[in-house]
């Protein structure tokens, strides 16, 4: 490969100067002249009729600008399914309902008018169990529907599953359970509503789809009668994403809503309780599992049912097994594979998308009974995940061409780094455990656009602006692609200034979500920047007496290759084009759209341009006594194609780890027939910084052709395989399997009861 | 009180919380509020070189006090503190909220111990919550700051070594 500067190097993430003297300004920095604060109300009950809302005590209150209910909106319906709206008229579903809002001068007056609101409800029976929501005479969640299962088609077929069944020496049969967990950014969600006197709106937002969410405000607007209105959305620094800002929600279309009404710009921001309480949660799912295979380890078939725990709205958590789909039909080599999801409405909390987007929870189920059937076939774990390994050049059943894989040395390396030959079974309530993973790498075509847009300007001092529609949620794109336009254009990485938080500016992207920014974004910089390279090039040519294919581009230089006193300081170049007649600034735009597919009727294309592998390994040990589980070591090699900053790389390895061990280990949402229980940081249990574990990152380089430099996607695959890493590591030091998530300490000594008793 | 090594004398209401007085009556808005319960430590500011949740510190018991927030870590010359630096240098920050808090948890932790243990650190940090980096690169910064006892075990987080 190439000689690179820039690319490759651990250069510390641009935004951090900012970060680390407090001067980065969040959503909840944000102050506008004459700003009003608002406040939502949200349901007492899981499931009622609203009877009656009294609001003339609140509107009384002094410093109370404006009060709404569901009544007093338009019927304008949002999310995926469109069954959500903003305020809730006539009945609410679930707990996290938003029955009426306030806009106050001041946050605490908003909340004192909450209590002044007096809502009269008529309960009505709920369902919190999707199987029971399931049954005839269940509780219907949305009037008008037949019964509670959404009309979603999640049904993947490949080859023939009872002819393998019938065919196998092995099969293996469970029912696993993941459920409710949640995002827990560090700055709570917030937004500021702000409409101009021609009804332009515009938008300071947390979001991860800034064109998205233009494209549902201005829908939204249309609805509210406003159909020349435009949106500008301004995004602030971002507190964590995680897919947790990857829709439009209730409390954003509030602020727009008051913010209409008092002709004032109006701020919500959430509060811990409303960030545990109101936000989207991960995909919660009842999966039933069946895989064979022969005498010799290979398998035959995987045959999945899923029930997903829909909860009263719909986002994007009901489209979670369009990318559950991907393990289960091309972790390894499988022919026949079966899968039917489906999503069911209860009176729970709604999900959405959280890191690696149902893939974590399908993998949870793949390959803790991977071991099982390993196990019955009598091949050890790794032997059995090395017979079955994906491949270079293979297409999978669902029709993923698979083009670069690391899959088989990132087992071997974590089999090596692990000590697996030796740790294996051995004893002292010790165990280790391994599990891999394939996500999308190269952009996954979920939207009509898999695309991203760059413009890039150069001044007179040869310093460079790169305007880019990707979004910066702390994963480091802004370094990234300053990395790569750096690279390609010869200039140092303080010379190049990254504006990417404003619609009004930056080109369409369809949103920072399945580890595609550095793929595509990156992709779409370095097509921009080649593009004013040789406007560059061609500038210098003649002065340099060169032909441009003899030039190059380096340490601010336009250079003659091999004769290094032949050169052109790049600032002279560009000041000689912009000084000349007829002069010229130097500028290029670039829109890389994948040349991925979106899936067909029959859920089968090629997803992605490139596929991400890994392989996670663990070692534990468990105390019989308390069930508690001690992390002894744990190993994450992952195929990347090529890290562009293997320190920024790290990063999202041990932080993606560690929320998986909190998956695994110690995280819940606790539901009590739909309410939270536990909405703060005591009850819900993340990992800190006492939670020592000790990671060791494995970068392998499979040098992905699509990739920008070679590099594929890693935002999510960390936490993809922690789960069943561990899972099966706990099996291997203490023989019991715990097959629902997360593995508590009273459910390690629950089972090892059970298994002493039995 | 002393607020970043500057004198500062005003009036406060009795109920203000020393974050409320920083961020939205001085307009310091380093400091960040993640809980307001004095769980994740995002509000971490030192008061008498103590690292204190703000959130829940009354702003009438900083009477006196020598208040020092994110705002007051620079040198007045503009230089970076050594923790600034070695978060920045460490990959030690991502989406950032967490930061100011972390550092002045650590900054409190080195002023009175500054040989301290991976363990030390960790215990330090533990009230500071951080959803991002899985605390691997930010005890990695910390210790970069400080020479070691031989008995402290595999302090580096591991595959981190250049």
């Amino acid at each position: 490969m190439e000689n690179l500067q820039i690319v490759g190097q651990r250069i510390p993430k641009i935004d951090a100067l900012d970060k680390v003297t407090g001067r980065a300004k969040y959503i909840q920095d944000v102050k506008i002249p004459g700003m009003l604060y608002g406040k939502i109300l949200y349901s007492k009950y899981a499931h009622a009729q609203i009877v009656h809302i009294d609001t003339s005590k609140a509107e009384k209150l002094t410093g109370v600008r404006a009060v709404l209910t569901g009544d007093q909106i338009p019927p304008v319906k949002f999310g995926f399914f469109k069954d959500n709206s903003p305020l809730k008229a006539g009945k609410v579903r679930s707990y996290r309902d938003e029955v009426a809002v306030v806009a106050a001068t001041d946050p605490d007056i908003a909340l004192e008018a909450l209590d002044l609101i007096e809502v009269t409800y008529s309960p009505l029976p709920g369902v919190f169990d999707p199987e029971e929501a399931m049954k005839e005479g269940a509780p219907l969640i949305h009037e008008g529907n037949k019964n509670n299962v959404l009309k979603l088609p999640w049904k993947l077929i490949c080859g023939d599953v009872e002819e393998a069944r019938k065919a196998s020496d092995f099969i293996a049969q469970d029912r696993f359970k993941v459920t409710w967990v949640t995002h827990c950014c560090m700055g709570t969600s917030g937004c500021i509503a702000d409409f101009d006197l021609r009804n332009n709106l515009t938008f300071y937002s947390t979001t991860q789809i800034p064109s998205l969410a233009q494209k549902d405000f201005l829908e939204f607007l249309k609805g509210l009668g406003l159909p020349n209105s435009k949106v500008r959305i301004i995004q602030t620094s971002i507190g964590g994403g995680f897919g947790s800002k990857l829709d439009t929600y209730a409390f954003e279309y509030l602020a727009i809503l008051l913010a209409q009404k008092t002709r004032q710009p109006v701020k919500m921001l959430f509060d811990r309780k409303e960030e545990f309480t109101a936000t989207s949660t991960r995909q919660p799912a009842i999966i039933d599992i069946s895989q064979g295979c022969t005498k010799g380890g290979k398998l035959t078939f995987r045959d999945i049912t899923m029930i997903l725990d829909n909860g009263a709205y719909t986002s994007w958590g009901a489209t979670t097994p369009s990318v559950m789909m991907m393990p289960i039909s091309s972790l390894y080599k499988v022919p026949n594979v079966r899968y039917i999801a489906k999503c069911v409405y209860t009176n729970n909390t709604y999900s959405q998308a959280m890191r690696g987007y149902g893939n974590p929870q399908a993998t949870f189920a793949i390959e803790s009974q991977i071991d099982g059937l390993a196990e019955q076939a009598g091949i050890d774990p790794f032997e059995f995940r090395q017979i079955n390994c994906n491949e270079p050049g293979e297409v999978s059943p669902q029709g993923y061409k698979i083009g670069t894989c690391g899959l088989k040395e990132c087992l071997n390396a974590v089999s090596q780094e692990l000590g697996w030959k030796e740790k294996k079974g051995q004893g002292k309530k010790r165990g280790v455990g391994l599990a891999s993973l394939i996500h999308v790498g190269g952009g996954a075509r979920v939207y009509k656009s898999d695309g991203c847009g760059t413009i890039i300007k150069m001044d007179d001092y040869g310093w460079v602006d790169v305007i880019t529609g990707a979004t910066e949620i702390g994963q480091g794109s802004d370094t990234v692609i300053a990395q790569i336009v750096a690279e390609e254009l010869g200039v140092r990485i303080e010379d190049v200034n990254i504006v990417n938080n404003d619609t009004d500016v930056c080109p369409w992207d369809v949103g920072v979500h399945a580890s595609r920014t550095t793929f595509v974004a990156g992709n779409s910089a370095r097509g921009a920047a080649l593009k004013i390279k040789e406007q560059i090039l061609n500038l210098a040519a003649p002065a340099l007496e060169a032909e441009v294919k003899d030039l190059e581009l380096k340490d601010r230089k336009v250079l003659v290759k091999g004769s290094p006193d032949r050169f052109l300081p790049l600032d002279k170049v560009l000041r000689k084009a912009h000084y000349s007649n007829q002069g010229q600034m130097l500028m290029a735009d670039y829109f890389y759209d994948p040349e991925n597919e979106n899936l067909d009727r029959d859920f089968k294309g090629n997803l992605s341009m490139a596929y991400a592998y890994g392989a996670h390994g663990v070692e534990v040990e468990v105390d019989e006594g308390t069930g508690k589980v001690k992390i002894l070591n744990y190993v994450a090699a992952h195929d990347v194609g090529r890290a562009i900053n293997p320190m920024l790389l790290e990063g999202q390895v041990y932080g993606g780890v560690t929320m998986g061990v909190g998956y695994a280990l110690t995280e819940q949402l606790i539901l009590n027939k739909g309410e939270i229980m536990n909405p703060n940081f005591r009850d819900y249990k993340m990992l800190t910084c006492k939670d020592r574990i000790p990671i060791k990152a494995i970068v392998v380089e499979t040098d992905e052709p699509s990739g920008p430099f070679g590099a594929k996607g890693i935002g999510e695959p960390g936490c993809v395989p922690t789960a069943p890493a561990i899972a099966n590591a706990i099996y291997d030091a203490i023989g019991v399997r715990i097959k629902d998530l997360p593995i508590t300490p009273e459910k390690i000594v629950a089972a090892l009861k059970q298994k002493k008793g039995a | 009180m002393q607020l970043n090594g500057h004198p500062l004398e005003t009036q406060v209401e009795p109920h203000w919380t020393l974050l409320e007085f920083l961020r939205d009556h001085l307009g310091l808005t380093g400091t960040k509020e993640g809980c307001g319960g004095g769980e994740c430590g995002a509000c971490t500011v030192l008061v008498n070189g103590k690292a204190v949740n703000s959130c829940l510190f009354p702003v009438l018991e900083a009477q006196g006090s020598q208040v020092f927030t994110v705002e007051g870590l620079m040198s007045p010359e503009g230089t970076l503190h050594p923790l600034q630096e070695a978060f920045i240098n460490h990959g030690a920050v991502q989406c950032g909220f967490c930061t100011p808090g972390m550092l002045l948890s650590a900054k409190a932790l080195l002023d009175e111990n500054p040989h301290p243990t991976e363990e030390d650190i960790r215990s330090a940090l533990a009230g500071n919550f951080c959803r991002c980096t899985g605390y691997a690169q930010i005890v990695q910064a910390v210790q970069s700051l400080g020479v070691y006892e031989e008995k402290t075990v595999s302090v580096m987080p591991r595959g981190e070594e250049e």
